[in-house]
């Protein structure tokens, strides 16, 4: 019997297990950073081991706001908590499985008549605020350390891609177990007080009533994660958010962190040793602790893509998921009471029979009674200190990193113009240089036309040697007059050779502007023609000029007329003034 | 999972050598078509048979890596785009080789006047390239200092088309000596050399993408 009216915690723990897995393995898995196959075999395993181990600490407070001490009352919570969740997820609004069992339990001790206790209550409602913020912190934390880490160490991205996935699956595990110890409390929590007193005993370790009900619930939760898990973790990891798998790593792990700690009884033994209040062990929403984790890893990339809407949906759920839960319960109380003759609460001091006003009228009555302590009030305080301090260093963080990032940019802008200068100045420099040689290869070029000008007349002083010398040897005997005569030829070439190649160099080197202006003003010259130009610049008469270019005098007079046509000069224009002017 | 580390050394191992091989490439292409403008046949036919034999390397490298990476779904976020990156990279050094096969099979004729402006946009063009290389490699290890790299690599793919489009005009309107065959010939082969750095900007371009995506 007990069992039947366990099945509607285990189908709380199913769609728990199916919802939030997705929370912890998610991002890794739609990613495809792991795979689907061992996400879930290693979470179901560790969610397990976290509600077997860990399990109690938060359902000890549930317990404390409501002692649900009959096994009717029980199977009513459970399950008007899961058609709740079941509901709301319908509808898309953000629901918390913790704040629904809370709200049922309420609804419940509204219907038995049990006072709330307001401190717990207080307690509780806390730590669903101190949750995403906590996960905001800690994100912000440890993402500006593996962000600091990763700078220094500068490993290859493959590499790194290792230690991500490795990464993930550990902190997955640990998320996994979080998950475990804090949320068993909303599966099974409401049972534990109409448990009945059995001992199983497997040689190495034995396992009581709470044990094996925290081991149940801890199962319901690794089979919904089995079974219904895949297409709201691929949801997580392809649509809702974006992550890298860094910020992936960071949020799980920020996740499991406030999980952990709002489960852990060691921890708070550790923290009440050290003369720090204890931690309130609660379940809290895996959720929304997952939210407020993204939120910090949001505001750190300089708040872009921060859904500031969600922040009013969950508040809303804050409000609205409780009070739903505890209505449904309350109504569904009345019709297991009533309808089907079941026993919801042991003390019954006030059925539906004895009347709503009544039970409305106790709940007032109870209310002035309840003594309000310095905690709670203490606790806000707290609570609302660490908000503002958050938005103050918030706010800080923001404009520091605005004027990091415009620092930043101002240098690397002046680092690209003085490196794109410096490339020009080397590459003006290879220019200047290439101009240099290819000027080098000019001047070359005319040398080598010279020397073949040179060769050519020196084969025509040749051949005009050869001629005279078969002349000579023609005659029977030998004309000395004729040999003298041969030889001052000679010696005439040699000399004009020699000169010539003086006065080239000569005029080239002086007149390498002349000729540029020369050629400018009448590009119509021949080359001939422009050395005649030259040479009357060197105010030469014809018969030097013919001496010179080995020509007539005739020829250069011929030549001078020519030149005055080409040039379109008139009669009374004298042509050595115009030349030298130039 | 537990082979995952040393897949990654393996891939790390194996994406370093195909960098090697696309310079050994690039400086190759640069040998090659130097030892055309200076007629040493032998050597030129020597560049390019190396040239053929790394690109063939290369592309057994980069199916290699590209197996890994689908197999043990690395990098999962980026692989496309790192894939992408590698195929780009690649690009580069099919491009001296079609460029290189190009000048053996054509042979255009160079005149002296403008060997010189070749030999000045080859250098520019494969300097390009040169340091889009670099900047790869040090994308996986530091993205930051990809980014002044990338810098480089397009103030010389700007100043190559600058210089090509010199070369062209030179050629069109300098040196009426050449058929307009031979100019429309040598236009396509200062096109070619002109591509290695477009090539290289290309990949320059998909880093700087790849670093902001990282960095997100």
């Amino acid at each position: 019997m007990f069992l039947f009216f366990l099945s509607s915690g285990l189908f709380l723990g199913w769609s728990l297990g199916a919802n939030d897995a997705a929370n912890i393995f998610g991002s890794a898995v739609g990613s495809k950073m792991i795979k689907f196959s061992l996400a879930i075999i290693v979470a179901s395993i560790f969610v397990v081991l976290g509600a077997l181990f860990q399990g109690a600490g938060a359902s000890h407070t549930l317990g404390e706001l409501g002692s649900i001490n009959a096994i009717g009352g029980a199977f009513t919570v459970a399950l008007c908590a899961g058609l709740t969740v079941f509901w709301m997820t319908k509808f898309k609004l953000p629901v918390s499985t913790s704040q629904s069992i809370i709200g049922a339990i309420i609804g419940w001790n509204f219907y038995s008549g049990n006072t709330t206790d307001v401190t717990v209550l207080g307690k509780i409602v806390s730590t669903w605020i101190a949750g995403p913020i906590l996960g905001a912190i800690f994100a912000i934390l440890l993402y500006q350390f593996l962000k600091y880490i990763l700078a220094k160490s500068k490993i290859h991205l493959l590499k790194l891609d290792a230690y991500l996935k490795y990464s993930l699956l550990i902190i997955g595990a640990f998320g996994a177990y979080s998950l475990g110890a804090n949320n068993v409390a909303n599966v099974v929590g409401v049972f534990i007080p109409s448990v009945p007193n059995i001992q199983l005993n497997f040689g190495f370790f034995s396992l009581n009533g709470t044990q094996l009900l925290f081991l149940v619930g801890g199962i319901s939760i690794a089979v919904g994660i089995i079974t219904y898990s895949k297409k709201v973790m691929m949801t997580v990891g392809s649509s809702l958010m974006k992550l890298s798998s860094e910020s992936a790593l960071i949020i799980v792990l920020a996740h499991s962190l406030v999980l952990f700690i709002f489960s852990s009884t060691s921890l708070s033994n550790a923290f009440q040793s050290i003369g720090l209040p204890a931690i309130p062990l609660v379940p809290v929403s895996s959720s929304q602790a997952v939210v407020g984790a993204i939120i910090g890893v949001g505001f750190l990339k300089g708040g872009r893509g921060i859904k500031y809407s969600v922040l009013g949906k969950i508040s809303l759920g804050w409000i609205a998921t409780p009070l739903l839960a505890g209505l449904t319960t309350f109504i569904a109380l009345f019709f297991m009471n009533n309808v089907f003759k079941m026993v919801v609460a042991q003390n019954e001091t006030s059925t539906v029979s004895t009347k709503l006003s009544q039970l409305v009228t106790t709940a007032k009555v109870n209310a002035p009674n309840v003594e309000v302590d310095l905690y709670q009030p203490l606790l806000y305080l707290i609570i609302g200190l660490l908000v503002v301090v958050i938005i103050v260093l918030a706010i800080i963080l923001k404009r520091q990193l605005f004027k990091n990032k415009k620092e930043e940019s101002s240098e690397r802008l002046l680092k690209y113009e003085s490196q794109e200068k410096l490339l020009q100045t080397e590459l003006q420099k290879v220019n200047a240089e290439n101009t240099k040689l290819e000027k080098e290869i000019q001047f070359k070029r005319k040398e080598q036309m010279v020397i073949a000008l040179n060769i050519v007349q020196k084969n025509q002083f040749l051949e005009k040697l050869k001629l005279k010398i078969d002349k000579i040897t023609s005659y029977p005997t030998v004309n000395k007059e004729e040999l003298f005569r041969l030889k001052k030829l000679i010696v005439e070439n040699l000399s004009i050779d020699k000169e010539r190649e003086k006065l080239n160099i000569y005029i080239n080197e002086l007149n390498s502007d002349f000729y540029f202006r020369l050629i400018n003003k009448h590009p119509t010259l021949s080359e001939n023609e422009q050395r005649l130009c030259a040479l009357i610049r060197l105010n030469l008469s014809s018969k030097e000029i013919a001496s010179i270019l080995n020509i007539s005098t005739k020829s250069v007079e011929v030549n001078r007329h020519r030149l005055r046509k080409k040039m379109h000069l008139k009669r009374e224009d004298n042509l050595t003034e115009l030349i030298s002017k130039l | 999972m537990i082979k995952i580390f040393k897949t990654s050394k393996n891939v790390i191992v194996n994406i370093e050598e195909y960098f090697d091989n696309v310079e050994l490439g690039i400086l190759n292409f640069k040998e090659g078509v130097n030892n055309y403008l200076e007629g040493n046949t032998a050597e030129f036919e020597n560049n390019l048979k190396i040239i053929e034999q790394i690109e063939g390397k290369a592309d057994a490298i980069i199916r290699k890596i590209e197996n890994d990476f689908y197999v043990y779904s690395l990098l999962p976020n980026y692989a496309s785009e790192i894939l992408n990156l590698l195929e780009k990279v690649d690009d580069i050094l099919d491009k001296v080789k079609s460029n290189l096969s190009q000048f053996d099979v054509e042979n255009p004729f160079i005149p002296e006047e403008i060997k010189n402006d070749f030999s000045r946009l080859l250098t520019i063009s494969v300097k390009s390239a040169e340091n889009v290389i670099p900047a790869a490699r040090v994308f996986f290890t530091d993205p930051n200092l990809a980014k002044d790299k990338i810098q480089k690599v397009i103030f010389y793919e700007r100043e190559t088309d600058k210089l090509a489009t010199k070369i062209k005009r030179k050629l069109f309107k300098e040196m009426d000596f050449l058929k307009l065959s031979e100019k429309i010939h040598l236009r396509y082969f200062t096109l070619h050399i002109e591509e290695v750095s477009d090539a290289a900007e290309l990949v320059a371009k998909m880093l700087s993408s790849l670093v902001i995506k990282i960095k997100m």
